[in-house]
């Protein structure tokens, strides 16, 4: 550590002190007495309702929602690729999504887009990302009000695959579908196992910073397509 | 603010209500907030419950705010956050200088921060040689024409798109003009991802910080915020002290009361959850994450168990929105960064009485504010508190600059209302003597001063006494 540093650490210190001082006195004195309110109203929905309402509320944000089935999917991804007619398309290597991508790229890549591998840590890919048309992640699961995917990042699938890219494609399964997001969280305990980052996700990008008009494809993607995959 | 400059607050409106393009932009933006916001609140019963839960939530974690702090800095640091605490700003500029010279960088990617507005942090850190970039589209604009944010949530809405098309055409080097809005957004897009790739360091602001798991959370529309906190190998992160929050599960409400009050949506299109810097193994994201907490005079405001519902803020806007006086003088005459009715109650317990008492005179105390605001701080009893501290002289008052607009006039004004009011015999005298003059007084001193924008109080011919002595009265 150097001298500026051990100053810095030094100052910080001094302010923590100083802060919890005052905060510690304020809190001797009385205070308003504390409500105690009901819990967040929230609603529980069946698994038809869930997926219905997912893709009503993710539509409503331009998202573009396909119901597909677990066997024929690949086709159906297949089509929206060669529609849009990319260049390259990147991709978790070593899940089973990324096996089902390599298997099928090598029976049949005719006109796909080519398959890359985030596979380098960012520092020698990020030249390459940048210049990549689209990303494909698997989506932990779903929240049906409000509609949004549940992304959980991790060593084999990396944060900026969801982000820099101007396509994302995630792949969600039907029956990772919650209520709400207080029921996802409840039931898979996120607090006691929450991941470098978690992220919601209910549309491409936008904005209205202009006129209060809306536009998208600002910053992160310029699209969000979502194949929901029913057993 | 360290430097601030004075604050001619009358001035200010006066110029403001003069600039008919100016009010025309924000009174076009804030009817649409408004709109949308009601569209998302529609179950009256549901938006009450949710607020009273919002209230409590706040009010629960500040009222064991210490501990939570340590169990918030306690977490993240075993997470691998570090975390460091600015009692001033100086020190907060301070940190993030040394934190950036620390990795030797020169380039910094901002996500949209209030609390480096209130920092001034990009002009400190140009001070030093290091470009700090704001990458939010409205705060890129304001950047661009040397402004500050005219809203909290819609900085740059003060402009239209004619006036962004000049602003990008002049400032940009290559950008064609047009007013097509996905064209302009299409030149933004392309100018800042270059930046977001080369930057060295990321900052961003934080909604809420759950002291529970140890999570930074944020939300946004636009993708900048996540490209800030993911792309560059450093992160930064900022905080008012007042943003803590004690468990996960306090979120769900949390952001949905916020992101409706602020944007009138379900929800953003990102809700970004960090909990540590990359781990071993990860292939992105910072190596580094700094969490940086700032005191900056809110610690003075959490002593006073009224003034402390101002600390409740999530920084949604929603205040200014409905705001008939912000509608009518933007975001720029209060001077300060928070404007509207929160920052008629904010800046001057912050920056001291004398310095910014002002903004609370501008008020018609309508309670618009406190009707809509999704933690339910009653701004207009906070308002009438500060109006009576600014005359207050009592030595045991802890708001800084209290009594500053105390004088002879007023004091004595207030002791011949006493006296009148206690002796009959006075106040029926002096009652006949007003309805007999009072139309005729003369406009001179305080009346002189009330009267530039208001009529002078009308005295009925009679009395109310002597109405009721003569007709009785109506028990209906």
């Amino acid at each position: 550590m150097n001298l500026s540093n051990r100053m810095e650490s030094t100052m910080s210190e001094q302010s923590r002190e100083r802060i919890f001082a005052r905060l510690a006195a304020g809190s001797r004195q009385p205070s308003a007495p504390i409500p105690q309110p009901g819990p967040m109203p929230v609603k529980t929905y069946s698994r038809a309702e869930k997926i219905a309402k997912l893709k009503t509320l993710m539509e409503a944000m331009r998202t573009e929602v396909h119901i597909t089935d677990a066997q024929n999917w690949i086709h159906k991804l297949e089509e929206i690729l060669k529609q849009r007619e990319l260049k390259s398309l990147v991709y978790p290597p070593q899940t089973a999504l990324g096996d089902t991508l390599e298997s099928h790229w090598e029976n049949d890549g005719n006109g796909l887009p080519q398959l890359i591998p985030y596979e380098k840590k960012i520092e020698d890919f990020k030249d390459r990302l940048f210049t990549i048309d689209a990303g494909i992640t698997s989506a932990a699961g779903a929240i049906a009000d409000p509609g949004a995917l549940i992304l959980w990042p991790s060593e084999k699938e990396p944060r900026l695959m969801s982000l820099v890219p101007s396509i994302h494609i995630a792949i969600l399964e039907a029956d990772k579908i919650f209520s709400s997001f207080l029921e996802a969280m409840q039931k898979e305990q996120w607090s006691t196992k929450m991941p470098t980052n978690v992220v919601l996700i209910s549309g491409p990008s936008k904005t209205a910073d202009i006129e209060m008009t809306l536009a998208f494809g600002v910053h992160g993607p310029k699209e969000l397509i979502v194949l929901i995959l029913e057993k | 603010m360290a430097n601030h400059k004075p604050l001619d607050f009358e001035n200010n409106v006066s110029r403001a209500l003069k600039d008919t393009q100016l009010i025309k932009n924000i009174q076009s933006a804030m009817d649409t907030l408004v709109l949308k916001r009601k569209n998302i609140f529609a179950d009256p019963a549901e938006t009450e419950q949710l607020r009273a839960l919002g209230n409590a939530t706040k009010s629960q974690a500040l009222g064991k705010l210490p501990a939570l702090l340590e169990r918030l800095e306690k977490k993240c640091t075993d997470n691998g956050i570090q975390v460091h605490w600015a009692e001033t700003i100086p020190e907060a500029n301070q940190l993030v200088l040394d934190i950036m010279k620390s990795h030797g960088a020169t380039r910094l990617v901002k996500g949209k921060s209030m609390v480096s507005e209130e920092m001034e942090l990009n002009a400190y850190l140009q001070k030093h040689g290091i470009e700090a970039l704001e990458t939010d589209l409205g705060e890129f604009i304001i950047q661009l024409n040397h402004e500050t944010p005219a809203h909290i949530i819609v900085p740059a809405i003060h402009k239209n798109r004619d006036q962004i098309s000049k602003i990008f055409h002049d400032n940009i080097p290559d950008a064609p003009y047009t007013e097509n809005v996905d064209e302009l957004n299409a030149i933004a897009r392309k100018t800042l991802r270059q930046k977001f790739q080369k930057a060295d360091v990321g900052l961003s602001g934080v909604n809420f910080a759950v002291a529970e798991t140890g999570t930074l959370c944020l939300v946004e529309n636009e993708g900048n915020g996540r490209m800030c906190t993911t792309v560059p190998g450093v992160h930064i992160a900022l905080m008012g002290l007042e943003k803590v929050v004690e468990k996960l599960e306090d979120l769900p409400p949390m952001l949905r009361l916020l992101i409706g009050s602020a944007t009138g949506q379900l929800i953003t299109t990102y809700v970004n959850m960090i909990t540590s810097p990359r781990k071993p193994g990860e292939k992105d994201g910072p190596r580094e994450v700094h969490l940086i907490i700032l005191d900056n005079g809110r610690s003075k405001i959490y002593a006073d168990a009224q003034r402390r519902q101002t600390l409740y803020c999530i920084r949604c806007g929603t205040c200014l929105s409905h705001c008939p006086v912000y509608n009518r003088i933007g975001g720029h005459a209060y001077g300060y960064i928070y404007p509207g009715p929160i920052g008629k109650i904010l800046n001057p317990q912050v920056e001291g009485l004398e310095a910014a008492g002002v903004l609370a005179t501008a008020s018609s105390l309508c309670n618009a504010c406190e009707a809509v605001c999704p933690v339910k701080i009653p701004i207009p009893d906070l308002i009438r508190r500060i109006r009576n501290e600014s005359y207050s002289k009592d030595p045991t008052s802890t708001v800084e600059g209290h009594g500053y607009k105390s004088n002879w006039i007023e004091s004595l004004a207030w002791k011949i209302w006493a006296f009148v009011n206690t002796h009959p015999l006075v106040n029926a005298a002096g009652i006949k003597v007003l309805s007999a003059l009072g139309q005729k007084l003369p406009e001179v001193g305080p009346l002189k001063h009330w009267t530039r924008y208001r009529k002078a109080p009308e005295f009925a011919p009679r009395s109310l006494h002597e109405l009721v002595k003569q007709n009785g009265v109506d028990h209906e």
